[in-house]
């Protein structure tokens, strides 16, 4: 099964929710929407749905131009990030209702019912009403109602942003696993990127109303395209400065420079923009190809196994990410090392240098 | 950009534009016919043009009547909007007293209007009835189909009766909206009972009270029915307020052509005076 | 500013609490150093926000005191206990512009305009409110409204404590992290107690010096984030502090020592004579893979960007390691060593040896 965007693109009110935009998602895998809250990811996913119409382009789903089709017709189900059960019903009617509305026989409906509540751990709780359960439980009947019928094309609006952090967790590792076995088209929005590479897949991130790239999880990560995509990827924030290329030296200012190195060897000289996840900067010197970066901490955040300094440099605020504990004090003149072997550069059209 | 333009919509809209036309517009558009003309009740109709209009206007019984009709209007405000306020604010927000309490405030509400002024008259009789007959008792001269004074009392003492329920209720409902979060943090910030009042209840049912305000003001203006039962707008002219003057123009009198003309500035009226509570009240909104 | 402490503290809604379970705060005895950052940890329904509300005066304990310095508060209201709270949801007198909200506290109690406008200014400036000080409060986003609520707890110098009760649940995610870090850059400038309740172990070891971590109305353990994270008192505590959490492996005791399918484990820590059943604790931080040790199998391999979190098959057990970004995973005839030091026996539920509570 395949649900494909042709052109697609959506204005409200003479403002610009999605640009036209390309997709083609597969089932099978897990597609994530990246993107932070208002970049378009709902609005997006409605369209998909059908709950929206697209102001121009084409929605295919199976070969099949489904741009018209309403969204009754479309066999899809949607899970929110508000647990939507229906209060005065027990769990399992409201796993049922949607094989009710579809006319299913009473001993097929037992039959479905208690497979997808063994598959999402409620079983025991069937007979209670969801008032009576907890948020992540509610949110696991939400789901199961969504996962028991047999839906082309399964969308998850941020579903877990308001559990508690350990059910999140729980959940994450859960739901990859759900999905494997099922011939459908899952679509799944985040606004964290962690989130979207535990779940791995395929990622298309999102901003501003656009899909500014669409590949592997992983590849997007490590190989993002433009400065915007790396943004939105990363988490804390991309630490970012601008470099000019001089020969074969990159300089930042006349304190920060390091060569260019062999990689970059043909890229003409001129401004650049360096972008250094905050994981690789470190309190210490870690390698050779670490540059020492001065700089005032604003804050250092400690976690039992990390720290997180925030730190003003170069006119830029920074974050490190690093193992261990290391103690700051606020206004604390301190020298950061950042790995310049881990770091991309992006042209002045903020497009990624693959050279 | 390639917007499809699709004008089919507009038959959507054609069944409630016809439902309109028939129980508003063309009703109307009969008063606006009337109210332009002259008649003699026999189907003969002349062109008289703005006469009425003039007439009415410059007539010293439509001022009486209109000046009645304001008074009503603003003294039930200033007593049922405050009274309302101070009822809902007294009333528990758990518990099942809230239900019991509910149940009593809209039992006004469920009365019918002629059955309100029929009770009332009855009730302020000043030989048999109940309340008359206590204020006579208790030394006070009471006998409001006599005095204008005792009249009006009665009549406002009526509708606040009949209607503050109403005010209560919308005013409890803004109430309830209001999270704990905020009567916490207003006594955590040391605000005394006025500040709470003045800076968080208030604000909050600002909105259902605008509703209120303007239910109140449309429903008083058209008020006919009590005070038609309970004085009939006695006595002499003093409480003939501008629907039961209205009527006796109409009806008791079948002069159709300045009784239109007279429906129609007062439903101008009504319209001008909405529009200006309306926009006074939601000017800070932004 | 104060001392906060709170002695033999007990809490039930019921009238008369009988079983374990009536009680939603147990018995609770807790220091709080003057200005200090500490967080209350633990999932929904653990307690965490009756706690609170005791501290705060919403609500009085059914048994027990709170003492601030040496003066008892227990049963006095919250605007005379002088604390100030930042709710889940952002809490604005709306029709107020952002200067009189910050100056409110202030004014309710009485103080001279000058001051109020210097002590407001002030904080403003702290919060990054400066340029919306004339705004109407209700303008401003989740986040605006939310350091508008901070600001007037901080406009305020007899202030004892500020609690926070979840404050960052309503704020957009990529606003959080700026947010979070703008709370614990205020504590540092004006070192007043601050109190924080979440339920995100990421929010309260990034703020907190101290953590009282808390389940089913109980406080299971309190200790520094690196305490936390590298010597749980308590499985739930391992589980509940780290992402991916501790490990947990049922195991026999032999003579006081763990094993595990046939093999002696170097533990940290020894099981007391006469345990037979316990269960080790290691975080997936300390286990990696290595030539000698337990044969495991590889089961999944998810990719976090800067680690990868490998879930094996031990023997029957789940048990995840946390590598770091571009370390080997062997493919198959895998092998897992346990750091000695980070591994502990824990017997029903509590490490093993340490004095703890049992009721």
């Amino acid at each position: 099964m395949s649900l494909e965007l042709r052109q697609v693109s959506k204005n409200v009110d003479g403002e610009t929710y999605i640009y036209p935009t390309d997709l083609r998602l597969e089932a099978g895998v897990f597609n994530i929407l990246l993107g932070t809250t208002l970049s378009g990811k709902t609005t997006l996913m409605q369209l998909m749905a059908g709950l929206e119409k697209p102001t121009s382009g084409e929605i295919w789903f199976n070969g099949e131009n489904v741009t018209s089709m309403p969204v009754q017709t479309r066999n899809v189900s949607m899970v929110y990030q508000q647990f939507i059960n229906y209060p005065n019903m027990t769990v399992f009617e409201n796993i049922a209702s949607p094989l009710r509305v579809a006319k299913m026989q009473n001993s097929d409906i037992k039959n479905r019912v208690g497979k997808i509540a063994e598959i999402l751990q409620i079983s025991q709780m069937l007979d209670r009403r969801p008032s009576e359960l907890s948020g992540g439980q509610q949110q696991r009947v939400a789901m199961a109602r969504a996962l028991v019928k047999d839906s082309h094309l399964i969308l998850f609006d941020e579903p877990l942003a308001n559990l508690d952090f350990k059910l999140r967790e729980e959940l994450r590792d859960e739901l990859p696993r759900i999905f494997s076995e099922r011939n459908s088209v899952v679509v799944y929005a985040t606004t964290e990127p962690s989130e979207a590479l535990l779940f791995g897949g395929k990622t298309a991130t999102m901003f501003e109303g656009k899909v500014t790239q669409f590949g592997d999880t992983g590849e997007v990560y490590r190989q993002p395209n433009s400065l915007k995509t790396a943004q939105v990827f990363s988490e804390p924030p991309l630490n970012t400065a601008i470099v000019h290329k001089i020969g074969d030296v990159f300089k930042i200012s006349d304190d920060v420079s390091w060569p260019v190195g062999q990689k970059y060897a043909q890229i003409p000289d001129g401004e650049y923009t360096v972008g250094i996840r905050p994981h690789h900067v470190y309190p210490h010197r870690m390698s050779d190809s670490n540059i020492a970066i001065e700089g005032v901490v604003q804050v250092a955040e400690l976690s039992g196994s990390e720290s997180m300094i925030h730190f003003r440099t170069m006119g830029n605020s920074w974050v490190s990410l690093s193992h261990g504990v290391h103690v700051y004090a606020a206004q604390e003149k301190t020298t950061l090392f950042a790995d310049v072997a881990n770091c991309f550069y992006f042209d002045a059209n903020r497009k990624l240098i693959t050279a | 950009m390639n917007k499809t333009v699709n004008q089919k919509a507009w038959f959507l809209v054609l069944p409630v534009l016809l439902l309109v036309a028939f129980n508003a517009i063309i009703p109307l558009m009969t008063v606006v016919n009337y109210s332009v003309q002259e008649t003699f009740g026999d189907n003969n109709f002349f062109w008289a043009g703005v006469l009425w209009f003039e007439e009415i206007l410059r007539s010293e019984r439509f001022h009486a009547s209109l000046g009645r009709q304001l008074f009503f209007t603003f003294s039930i405000l200033a007593i049922e909007i405050p009274l309302g306020v101070i009822i809902a604010l007294a009333m528990p927000r758990k518990g099942v007293w809230v239900s019991v309490c509910l149940v009593l405030m809209a039992m006004p509400l469920l009365i019918p209007w002629n059955v309100v002024g029929a009770m009332w008259n009855i009730f302020a009789l000043p030989d048999i009835g109940l309340l008359g007959n206590m204020l006579n008792g208790m030394g006070i001269d009471y006998n409001f189909t006599r005095q204008p004074v005792a009249a009006w009392a009665t009549l406002l003492a009526m509708d606040v009766w009949h209607w503050t329920s109403l005010v209560v209720l919308l005013a409890y409902a803004g109430l309830v909206s209001i999270p704990d979060a905020y009567y916490q943090a207003a006594k955590i910030d040391g605000a005394s009972s006025w500040a709470i009042f003045r800076y968080i209840q208030l604000p909050k049912m600002k909105r259902v009270l605008t509703i209120a305000i303007l239910l109140r003001f449309m429903d008083s203006f058209n008020i006919y029915t009590e005070p038609f039962v309970l004085t009939g707008g006695g006595p002499g002219n003093s409480t003939t307020l501008l629907s039961i003057d209205l009527v006796k123009i109409a009806l008791g009198q079948f002069d159709l052509g300045p009784a239109a003309a007279m429906s129609l500035i007062y439903f101008l009226v009504i319209l001008l005076l909405s529009w200006v509570f309306y926009t006074l009240m939601m000017r800070n909104e932004e | 500013m104060a001392k906060i402490t709170l002695s033999n503290l007990r809490h039930s809604y019921m009238a008369d609490p009988k079983d374990d379970a009536d009680w939603a705060l147990k018995k609770l005895d807790l220091e709080w150093e003057d200005g200090g950052a500490y967080a209350l940890l633990g999932p929904s329904g653990c307690g965490k926000t009756t706690l609170l509300n005791i501290i705060s005066g919403l609500l009085t304990a059914s048994h027990g005191q709170i003492l601030f310095d040496d003066e008892d508060v227990s049963l006095l209201p919250p605007d005379k206990r002088h604390i100030a709270q930042v709710f889940q949801f952002p809490v604005v007198y709306d029709t107020m512009t952002v200067y009189d909200n910050l100056a409110f506290p202030l004014r309710n109690r009485g103080i001279d305009e000058a001051t109020v406008d210097s002590r407001v200014r002030e904080v403003a400036e702290m919060t990054d409110l400066t340029s919306m000080l004339g705004r109407r409060a209700s303008k401003l986003t989740a986040d605006g409204k939310q350091k508008i609520s901070l600001g007037r707890g901080m406009v305020r110098t007899d202030v004892n404590a500020i609690l926070f009760d979840e404050p960052l649940t309503v704020i957009d995610p990529h606003l959080k992290f700026q947010l979070r870090s703008k709370l614990k850059e205020l504590h540092d400038r004006v070192k007043r107690t601050m109190i924080y309740v979440t339920h995100d172990q990421t929010e309260a070891l990034t703020f907190a010096d101290k953590v009282v971590v808390m389940n089913m109305g109980e406080v299971v353990q309190i200790g520094t984030p690196v305490e936390l994270f590298e010597s749980p008192q308590h499985t739930f505590v391992g589980h509940f502090i780290g992402s991916p959490g501790m490990n947990v492996i049922p195991c026999e005791v032999h003579d006081g020592q763990a094993h595990l399918s046939g093999q002696r484990l170097e533990t940290s820590n020894k099981a007391d004579a006469g345990t037979t059943h316990a269960e080790i604790g290691i975080r997936p931080e300390f286990v990696t893979f290595s030539d000698q040790g337990l044969p495991a199998q590889v089961l999944k391999v998810s990719d976090t960007g800067r680690f990868n979190i490998v879930e094996t098959n031990c023997a029957g057990n789940k048990i995840k390691l946390l590598l770091d970004e571009g370390s080997p995973i062997p493919s198959e005839n895998a092998k897992i060593k346990f750091d000695a030091a980070s591994t502990r026996i824990y017997v029903d539920g509590w490490l093993s040896g340490s004095e703890h509570r049992h009721e």
